[in-house]
């Protein structure tokens, strides 16, 4: 007996980890990706969703199975058996969701540094402000903030000011000011965000990127769009009446129709 | 009416007023208060739950078009403030906690009667005075977390009355939790030892930890802010010079612990009603009894999971990703451990073990997105969206609310001496449980796709999933009624239930039902195993704690 309940265990076990990844690979909840991030990010939402997948079946069946094996048939009294702890249970189950935590946490930990997050900042608030006059704080994503700051960078530097209830864009280069949020296809841009206001998030879904923008808190946020497209940014962080009609667009463009753009924005005689 | 009171010097009758209009008294009877507690509580269950619902008539459109958007912003701070600090953490922690504690620790009262009933008593005028805001300027618009400087910027009578509220109800708390603390620490009987205890009383050790620890911090937060606000200080004010990030972490170090002060009181009620319906001992009491302590450590330092986009340095995210993720490992042993309180039981399906399984089904869900959330990269895409309303709901409504629904079903007897019609608390189950289920699941994939949340209007390509949203709301609102009429009725009409009608062994079933004003007629009786089901001295033993 105890052998079949052995073999009926490793086998819903089985059952329940091939589901969780069925459903995790076949049950696809996010939007499309658009950015270098997104892929990494996509990584980790599924094997979340595997481990969250086969928890939540695995205890629901487990209740639903107990309330049907083990209600109280009509005419039936008395009590269950009378059973208080079982320690070398309660170390399994105490180990065994301490390792699954310890590994996602390390898994996140890996992959919140290959999206940029690790990456040391120069002006954080950790205190290495120097002489610098302005204090920046660096978002996700971001790389070393003094290297995206500087004219010397490959990246793309915009300007982003965020208010009652409009983002506009200037791209120094050209003395372009927007609306709506122009980039190449393939390029880093480092978006430097300040806040007119109050507090507003800058956040595009398909880039799976969010920063809050911080009144008093220049902050830098790189990303790499990856697909050209049009992609909503949205603010998510409640600033007023209007917050949910604050939204604009990142038109993600292939480099000749950017550099069209620019050139057709441009204040400055190229 | 002329209300006269007796001075308390231990005198057994400690009110006047009798029948009904003693719940309308400066009573120090913690079985009054208690039930003060919940039926005020339920009151302002009714109007925040009301404010849901017309948030998702607003949202069953893509446009703002049911109300003023200042109107939508209003509606969901007093949403979210009333349900949070005028509903679950009085109910869970007042309102079973006053009457079940003294109980349990073998005493005729809680340590300090009259600080419990300035406890009470804070709550409906700091209540009224919330509402009322709303028709005197209009109420406070910031939402419930009253982040600067928007909460700077708005109309300032609200957001006044708005934080008045607030301290006075964290006030309330902090003096009920003290009185927690005493009680359990020093009112226990002689001969009764704290790991005899039931795990109600664990449970609610831990939350006053956490409630005298992390409310003042709250309370000092919003005095400056109210500073900020009316003598134009720069606290918070950036545009003085503030730092409005300061605020989060100050807000945060309450408010995180906060839903604990909301599931551990859950945790510990479940604790007590499954083993009485599975006729089966807890399982694993002294691990129980840890991961309630565990919970309240890693609990105070988890806060900056908040704001993981709000510009924090990488190794604070680290530190308060592992932290936060760490929690599932003492709330995993409390799940085993109820799982495994059910195996092999005589489980009764009454209302009271459904609400309590619906719980346990629901908190796994909401615990599950609580753990991706606390993983940065993944909380960076789903922060302040409906992915987020989604997990909280699951932790608070179908953690809390549920387990708050099962304690009635199980205490309504004891409470009144009738019991509650079962057929209608199955019904108010299945409403329940199918509403909430379709109101915020579909919320997940609304926040993974694009949705934020607080918005009165959104991109209309989710306006079907809202639509379902709000079928599942409409639902939830429904179920109210079966449960209301079968109280009224049981009140009314409903079956003696005598003094012990699900045969339980914790302290508060052996004597009348409701229990006399200083809970035994006689000596109070010792019980050493409240969990002894199953003994074959079972009855033995019973008749030797009368």
């Amino acid at each position: 007996m105890p052998k079949m309940s052995a073999i009926l265990t490793l086998a819903s076990s089985l059952i329940l980890g091939v589901g969780g990844v069925w459903i995790a690979y076949n049950v696809d909840m996010l939007p499309v990706s658009a950015s270098t991030n997104a892929p990494v990010y996509d990584e980790l939402y599924r094997v979340l969703f595997i481990i969250g997948s086969i928890l939540f079946i695995g205890m629901t069946a487990l209740v639903i199975y107990s309330l049907i094996q083990f209600r109280r048939r009509p005419g039936e009294t008395g009590d269950g058996i009378d059973l208080e702890g079982n320690i070398s249970l309660e170390i399994f189950w105490t180990a065994v969701p301490a390792i699954v935590v310890l590994f996602v946490g390390l898994y996140s930990y890996d992959i919140y540094d290959r999206m940029g997050g690790m990456q040391p900042l120069m002006h954080d608030q950790s205190g290495h402000m120097g002489n610098q006059a302005e204090r920046v704080w660096g978002g996700i994503g971001s790389g070393p903030i003094e290297t995206s700051s500087s004219n010397n960078s490959s990246s793309l530097p915009i300007e982003l000011t965020a208010m009652q209830f409009a983002f506009i864009f200037h791209y120094p280069k050209g003395d372009i000011i927007s609306g709506e949020l122009h980039v190449p296809v393939g390029k880093e841009v480092s978006l430097k965000m300040e806040s007119k206001d109050v507090i507003h998030a800058f956040w595009v879904p398909q880039f799976r990127l969010k920063q809050d923008v911080i009144p008093g808190q220049p902050t830098i946020l790189n990303f790499t769009p990856t697909k050209a497209g049009n992609f909503p940014i949205v603010c998510a962080e409640l600033c007023g009446p209007y917050h949910g009609g604050m939204r604009s667009n990142v038109i993600v463009d292939e480099q000749e129709d950017f550099d069209t753009w620019i050139r057709e924005n441009s204040k400055e005689t190229i | 009416m002329t209300v006269s009171l007796k001075p308390n010097n231990s005198t057994p009758e400690k009110l006047q007023p009798t029948g009904w209009l003693k719940y309308l008294s400066f009573s120090l009877d913690h079985k009054v208060i208690g039930l003060q507690y919940l039926v005020c509580g339920f009151l302002f269950y009714l109007i925040g739950g009301s404010l849901a619902g017309a948030i998702r008539v607003e949202l069953t459109s893509p446009l703002s078009d049911f109300m003023p958007r200042e109107v939508y912003n209003q509606v969901l701070t007093l949403h979210g403030t009333i349900m949070i600090f005028l509903w679950i953490v009085p109910v869970v922690n007042g309102a079973f906690g006053n009457y079940l504690i003294p109980f349990y620790v073998g005493a005729r009262d809680m340590a300090f009667p009259r600080l419990n009933a300035v406890a009470f008593w804070l709550i409906p005028p700091s209540g009224l005075m919330l509402i009322t805001s709303y028709f005197i300027n209009g109420a406070a618009q910031s939402g419930w977390t009253a982040y600067p400087p928007l909460s700077i910027t708005t109309p300032a009578a609200g957001q006044i009355i708005w934080i008045l509220s607030v301290l006075l109800l964290g006030g309330s708390s902090i003096f009920g939790g003290i009185n927690f603390i005493a009680t359990i620490i020093k009112l226990r009987r002689p001969g009764l030892k704290l790991m005899q205890l039931p795990m109600y009383c664990w449970a609610m050790l831990g939350t006053s930890i956490l409630v005298v620890l992390s409310t003042p911090v709250l309370a000092g937060t919003l005095i400056l802010l109210s500073f900020d606000i009316v003598a134009h200080t720069g606290f918070f004010n950036p545009s003085l010079g503030g730092n409005v990030i300061v605020y989060q972490h100050l807000f945060w170090f309450y408010s995180h612990p906060a839903v604990y002060i909301m599931v551990l009181p859950a945790f510990g009620l479940v604790s007590e009603i499954l083993p009485i319906h599975s006729r089966k001992p807890l399982f694993g009491y002294t691990t129980m009894v840890f991961s309630i302590m565990g919970i309240v450590v890693l609990g105070l330092v988890v806060w900056a999971h908040h704001m993981f986009t709000s510009g924090t340095p990488p190794w604070m995210r680290l530190f308060f990703t592992i932290a936060t993720a760490f929690i599932a490992v003492p709330t995993g042993i409390k799940f085993f451990n109820w799982v495994a309180t059910l195996w092999g039981g005589k489980i009764s399906l009454n209302s009271a073990m459904l609400f309590s399984c619906g719980f346990i089904i629901n908190f796994v869900l909401g615990g599950i997105t609580g753990v991706a959330l606390a993983q940065v990269p993944f909380d960076i895409h789903v922060h302040d969206t409906y992915f987020v309303v989604a997990h909280f709901h699951y932790i608070v409504y179908g953690g809390s609310v549920f387990v708050i629904f099962s304690s009635i079903y199980h205490w309504f007897p004891k409470f009144t001496g009738k019991m509650l019609n079962e057929n209608l608390g199955r019904f108010h189950f299945i409403l329940t449980f199918i509403g909430f289920n379709l109101c915020f699941a579909p919320q997940h994939w609304l926040g993974l796709n694009g949705m934020p949340r607080r918005v009165a209007e959104y991109d209309p390509q989710f306006q079907l999933i809202n639509q379902i949203s709000s079928v599942g709301a409409l639902l939830m609102a429904l179920s109210t009624l079966p449960f209301l009429w079968n109280v009224f009725q049981s009140i009314l009409y409903g079956h003696d239930a005598g003094d012990n009608p699900w045969n339980a062994l914790t302290p508060e079933w052996l004597t009348s039902s409701p229990p006399p004003v200083e809970n035994w007629d006689g000596e109070a009786p010792l019980v050493l195993e409240p969990y002894g089901y199953g003994n074959k001295n079972l009855n033995k033993t019973q008749e030797q704690n009368k």
